[in-house]
């Protein structure tokens, strides 16, 4: 059973001069019941608005969206009741302690914390030591902890999480996937979007989503699979030297730096032994080439260049 | 310049009541470098950045910016460095083209001279046909690449960047890294914090702060010898996984 189905969304905002910006641009897909599935895309992709219609707090220009089975225009209230929705801004009340926060949203939903406190235990006891504390004295990763457990708290059928990891670093991130793959095998349904590309391999599915428009949506690893040119891993003495080196050469379809190397996309026909006697001929200096294999990032780039 | 060094600290500190924000941190960046300052949240690497813009005092320690020390001349400093992050960087209800002028007369370019290097900043940036929008109506990507060539306006000795490639697209990402190798050819030293491990390979040296303290320094190669690791993102979070204190 799909627990969302979005068919042909359309969202334009009005902007300078009458015209208009479209977030959203006639996308379509479904999400299964019981999967995480990613958002992945920059600022601006369309990823905010996206999430606003489905969780009923704005309304599409056309198209059809169902959550649960529920409509999102005309059964708002039924949906509102089942989704957990953790906003990109931290939204709970800075001047109620956590315990107080987490009470009112029990309370709102007609349950207590007592009920469902299986569902948040784990997350929760890292952040009861500071029950007392009021959330806008907590720190980052901390009042990030507390808004899911206010998401989850009435038990939600689908999560959605917009943006819950943007400005957190590399640890916090990483504890925040481990708690949302917990999450996962309790049966909630989970909508995540993040602008970090590495994110991707951490969800069942994945839409990257570009100028309201989705490039690509499956498994990671089937889009990983689908890069079809050859992708090499370069690397010397002069990297950015080699960057210009790399464009001018002509052999390449495409070269851009990539952590401690450059990623080459290869023109069809030309082989490693062929680049590599370019660059030691135009004085490139300790020249390392390998293969690679595309990741999601690597993939985001092509289907850009292709729009 | 102290021997060609374009920043130094030693012993730097900085203390909020008990609170050890800075913890006595020693370090120097050469001319032309790109120096990655690394930290999970809350690791006090803010407190260091305001401490070597001249915007707040330190408790304790040396520090030098451009030749100049960060107790007595804060102002002088702050003629001599470019400064830019995610959330600030430009004003969105003035035009391109007003930002630049508005920036030239802050750090006080002639009027000929503001005339000169905005035509030269709008050519490299091909948005000569966006001069006159305002800085709102343009996309996210080039917004920060314009808030870079503006940070670097007046030619600062260094240019300090608080993350600022977050949430931009890959594409926007990379091209704003090559701005940066660019400047850094051109004798800028760069001084940048990032989430994104993979940039940290981009730096020419990168030193990881964990609870006020820098815990290592060294070219990433080294890093990953050091720490047995295939890549900076492991050598993070081996060091960060260490930090005692909480966040922010």
């Amino acid at each position: 059973m799909e627990a969302v189905i979005v068919n042909n969304l359309i969202k334009t905002y009005p902007a300078e001069k009458k015209s208009v910006v479209k977030a959203l641009n006639d996308i379509s897909f479904k999400v299964n019941a019981g999967e995480l599935f990613g958002v992945i895309g920059p600022d601006g992709a369309g990823k905010s608005t996206l999430f606003r219609i489905l969780t009923t707090l704005l309304l599409a220009d056309s198209g059809t969206a169902f959550v649960d089975g529920f409509d999102v225009v005309k059964d708002y209230k039924e949906i509102r009741k089942r989704v957990g929705y953790m906003p990109g801004k931290f939204s709970l009340y800075q001047d109620l302690s956590v315990e107080e926060n987490l009470d009112f949203f029990a309370t709102i939903f007609n349950t207590s914390i007592r009920e469902n406190y299986d569902l948040i235990k784990d997350i929760y006891v890292q952040i009861a030591p500071f029950k007392t504390r009021r959330a806008g004295k907590l720190s980052g990763g901390m009042k990030q902890k507390l808004a899911l457990c206010c998401a989850l708290i009435h038990r939600p059928s689908v999560l959605f999480l917009d943006e819950p990891t943007t400005g957190v670093d590399a640890v916090s991130r990483k504890e925040f996937w481990e708690m949302l793959q917990q999450l996962k095998k309790q049966g909630i349904t989970i909508l995540v979007s993040t602008p970090y590309m590495d994110e991707a391999s951490l969800c069942d599915r994945v839409a990257l989503l570009q100028n309201g428009a989705i490039l690509s949506i499956d498994k990671p690893t089937v889009i990983t699979a689908q890069f079809n040119n050859t992708l090499l891993a370069v690397k010397a003495d002069n990297m950015f030297g080699l960057l210009q080196v790399l464009r001018e050469s002509g052999l390449a379809a495409n070269s851009y730096p990539f952590g401690e190397y450059h990623h080459v996309v290869m023109k069809d026909n030309i082989s490693i032994e062929e680049l590599g006697n370019y660059l030691n001929q135009k004085g490139c200096t300790t020249v390392n080439i390998q293969k690679a294999n595309a990741n999601i990032e690597d993939c985001f780039i092509a289907l850009m260049r292709n729009e | 310049m102290t021997n060609g060094k374009v920043i130094t600290a030693n012993k730097l500190t900085k203390k909020f009541g008990d609170f050890i924000a800075t913890n006595a941190i020693s370090f120097e960046v050469s001319k032309g470098e790109i120096f990655g300052f690394l930290g999970a949240n809350g690791a006090g690497k803010t407190t260091a950045m305001r401490m070597l813009c001249g915007l707040s005092l330190p408790t304790s320690g040396e520090a030098t910016v451009a030749g100049y020390d960060v107790y007595t001349s804060p102002d002088k400093i702050k003629q001599s460095i470019g400064y830019m992050s995610q959330k600030f960087s430009l004003y969105e209800d003035l035009t391109v083209k007003e930002n630049m002028r508005f920036y030239g007369g802050i750090y006080g370019l002639s009027d000929e001279r503001i005339k000169q290097k905005t035509q030269d900043v709008l050519q490299q940036l091909h948005m000569e046909a966006s001069q006159n929008k305002l800085v709102k109506s343009l996309p996210l990507g080039w917004k920060q690449k314009l808030a870079f060539s503006v940070a670097i306006f007046h030619e600062p000795a260094i240019v300090f960047l608080d993350e600022p490639t977050g949430g931009v697209d890959p594409v926007t990402r990379r091209e704003f890294w090559e701005m940066i190798y660019a400047a850094a050819q051109n004798g800028t030293t760069v001084f940048v914090t990032t989430h994104y491990m993979d940039e940290a390979e981009y730096c020419n040296r990168v030193s990881i702060m964990v609870d006020g303290k820098i815990e290592a320094l060294d070219t990433p190669i080294n890093l990953k010898k050091q720490f047995n690791a295939n890549s900076m993102d492991e050598v993070f979070l081996q060091l960060a996984r260490k930090a005692v204190r909480q966040a922010d």
